[in-house]
């Protein structure tokens, strides 16, 4: 037995028709509006930015061959001799990975603490009063706005170099990315508690205290963490202007093109990253599993 | 009947003894209370030795800092307004260059990388690697590289941006298109349709609102990133920036800063109503 299918009349079926054209057309209308407008928009960045395709298609063959050329050459004859010659700075570089991670750790701990301090101040619950919080609202704005490389630079400049500006740098601009998340889980948390604290008499360090922290702590190191990743990779790279870390024996293999090198330092930062990824993913899922979005 | 006021007659130590399992806490809980922020403690003055962080190195950089603060003010642009709107103009289109390379370089590799639309497991798995390390090597290293090889210039710039977001926006189209619901697409191939019309018409149209605000995001984002990547030589404002940081023209690095935090907010500000305009509320 085969069942039909029921069809509508002609005229009907038609006007449906065409109602559905109508509506794809005027879709298809909008969408090449949009991509006309694009397209239109990277002409005209292009010119601002000396795009050049023959530029690009002259030097095609130098970055293919760059980075063939940063491939360490590999035999499997002597695979150890060629490793050991790759890694000829194994261990200055691996103490530069930790010099790297433990200026992200301070600048995470720094920046963290004084984003804590703060984030209470400038939660829209609690602030006792409106033009501090507007204040502590902007700096957090300038501290996150401004790269860490720029801070980075003029930090080298005032305090030398070392991993002391880097430091401070990545620390600042933490203070402002976790002031504006440690802000806003401040004000998202239930607020009886603090009302319980302020009916028997608390006073504003008490809320925070009793009422406040114990709600956002998992998220606050949670945030923390996330943060620390980041500044790991920050932290490799403040090392570009003077500040410390692997970045600085970075920017000369690149610069002076040492080129095996310079893959050898990249695949030690890249292992290192994942390294960290992995554990503070582990550690951030304990914490607070609901809160896993990265 | 008791009145309410009768519990506060109660003796406070008799209510703490009462609710006495409350507060008492098992010893791993409390081991790690006291234990963790002493491990962290430790470890950063650990840090500090081993980084050979003085205290000694703060007050003078502190007072260095002050006096160029105090330089700052006011803001001036030491004649060189027009280079420095030409510089800012430029990292503006190094940023809308890069993202719409990125966006479009991103969509085959965020297919060829998700669970439901990847033609094969094994083309997945490498695609999802190397995703992994364009994305572990920073901007700026690959503006550095770049800079070797297409030669000093905003050029360089749009390459780096261009490739190392194509590893982020690639990992994060491949995400969405995971997360899209699976019932559209069976719906299609129950109708007839072969994959590829699976994926045009149940996968695509689901994750193209989630995608069209992550470019917008990444626009907002390349935006601050594109002012860093002149500082090593790939165009844009970083260049002057730098330049003035090393020079101490400290009024003219407080104008071009003003004019990074006004052109940032700018930028944010018209890409969130695109945003909203999109996806239709606030997330």
């Amino acid at each position: 037995m085969t069942a039909g299918i029921p069809t509508l009349p002609g005229p009907r079926l038609r006007s449906l028709l065409a109602g559905y054209e109508r509506i794809v057309a005027q879709r298809r209308r909008h969408f090449l509006l949009v991509v006309v407008a694009i397209a239109l928009l990277a002409v005209i960045a292009a010119q601002f930015s000396e795009v050049d395709a023959g530029n690009l298609l002259n030097h095609l063959p130098g970055l293919t061959s760059y980075f063939g050329r940063i491939m360490p050459k590999l035999r499997i004859s002597h695979l150890t001799g060629d490793i050991a010659d790759w890694y000829w700075g194994f261990f200055h570089w691996l103490e530069l990975l930790f010099d790297t991670l433990l200026i992200a750790y301070l600048a995470t701990v720094t920046g963290a603490l004084g984003a804590c301090a703060l984030s209470f101040l400038a939660a829209d619950n609690l602030t006792p009063s409106r033009s501090l919080r507007w204040l502590i609202k902007r700096l957090f704005e300038f501290c996150r706005t401004v790269p860490d490389l720029v801070f980075a630079l003029l930090f080298v400049s005032a305090f030398g170099l070392g991993p002391l500006p880097g430091v401070l740098a990545v620390g600042l601009h933490t203070f402002g990315t976790l002031g504006k998340l440690f802000t806003e889980v401040t004000e998202n948390i239930d607020m009886k508690p603090v009302e319980g604290v302020r009916g028997t008499g608390g006073r504003f360090t008490d809320v925070v205290r009793f009422a406040v922290l114990p709600q956002i702590l998992p998220n606050l190191a949670s945030y923390a963490l996330l943060r620390f990743e980041i500044n790991v990779r920050a932290s490799s790279i403040v090392g570009f202007v003077g500040a410390g870390g692997i970045g600085q024996d970075l920017f000369v293999a690149i610069r002076e093109f040492y080129y095996s090198d310079v893959s050898a330092i990249l695949l030690l930062i890249i292992v290192t990253v994942s390294i960290i990824d992995i554990l503070t993913q582990y550690v951030r899922y304990r914490l607070a599993p609901m809160e896993r979005a990265s | 009947m008791t009145s309410p006021r009768a519990i506060l007659r109660e003796d406070g130590a008799d209510v703490l003894a009462r609710h006495q399992p409350l507060l008492r806490k098992p010893w791993q809980h409390r081991l790690f209370d006291i234990g963790g922020p002493m491990m962290a403690v430790i470890l950063a003055l650990f840090a500090l030795w081993w980084l050979g962080i003085s205290f000694e190195q703060i007050g003078p950089g502190l007072i260095e800092l002050g006096k160029f603060a105090a330089l700052m003010f006011p803001p001036s642009t030491g004649g060189h307004l027009t280079l420095f709107l030409r510089a800012m103009s430029e990292t503006l289109a190094i940023a809308f260059l890069g993202t719409v390379i990125s966006s479009a370089l991103a969509i085959p590799f965020a297919l060829l990388a998700a669970q439901n639309t990847t033609p094969h497991q094994g083309l997945r798995f490498l695609v999802r690697r190397l995703l992994d390390v364009i994305r572990g090597i920073d901007t700026l290293i690959w503006a550095l590289v770049f800079v070797g090889v297409v030669g000093l210039g905003p050029f360089a710039g749009v390459l780096a941006i261009a490739v190392s977001d194509t590893g982020s926006l690639g990992k994060l189209f491949s995400e969405a298109l995971e997360s899209a619901h699976p019932r559209e697409r069976e719906t299609i191939v129950a109708g007839g349709g072969g994959r590829l019309l699976a994926v045009r018409f149940g996968i695509v149209p689901q994750v193209l609102p989630i995608v069209a605000s992550q470019i917008l995001y990444f626009f907002e984002s390349n935006t601050r990133s594109a002012t860093i990547i002149g500082i090593v030589g790939a165009g844009g404002i970083g260049l002057q920036l730098s330049e003035q940081i090393r020079t101490y023209e400290f009024d003219q690095v407080a104008f071009i800063v003003l004019m990074i935090l006004a052109a940032v907010a700018a930028i944010d500000w018209v890409s969130g109503k695109l945003r909203f305009a999109i996806i239709g509320r606030r997330q």
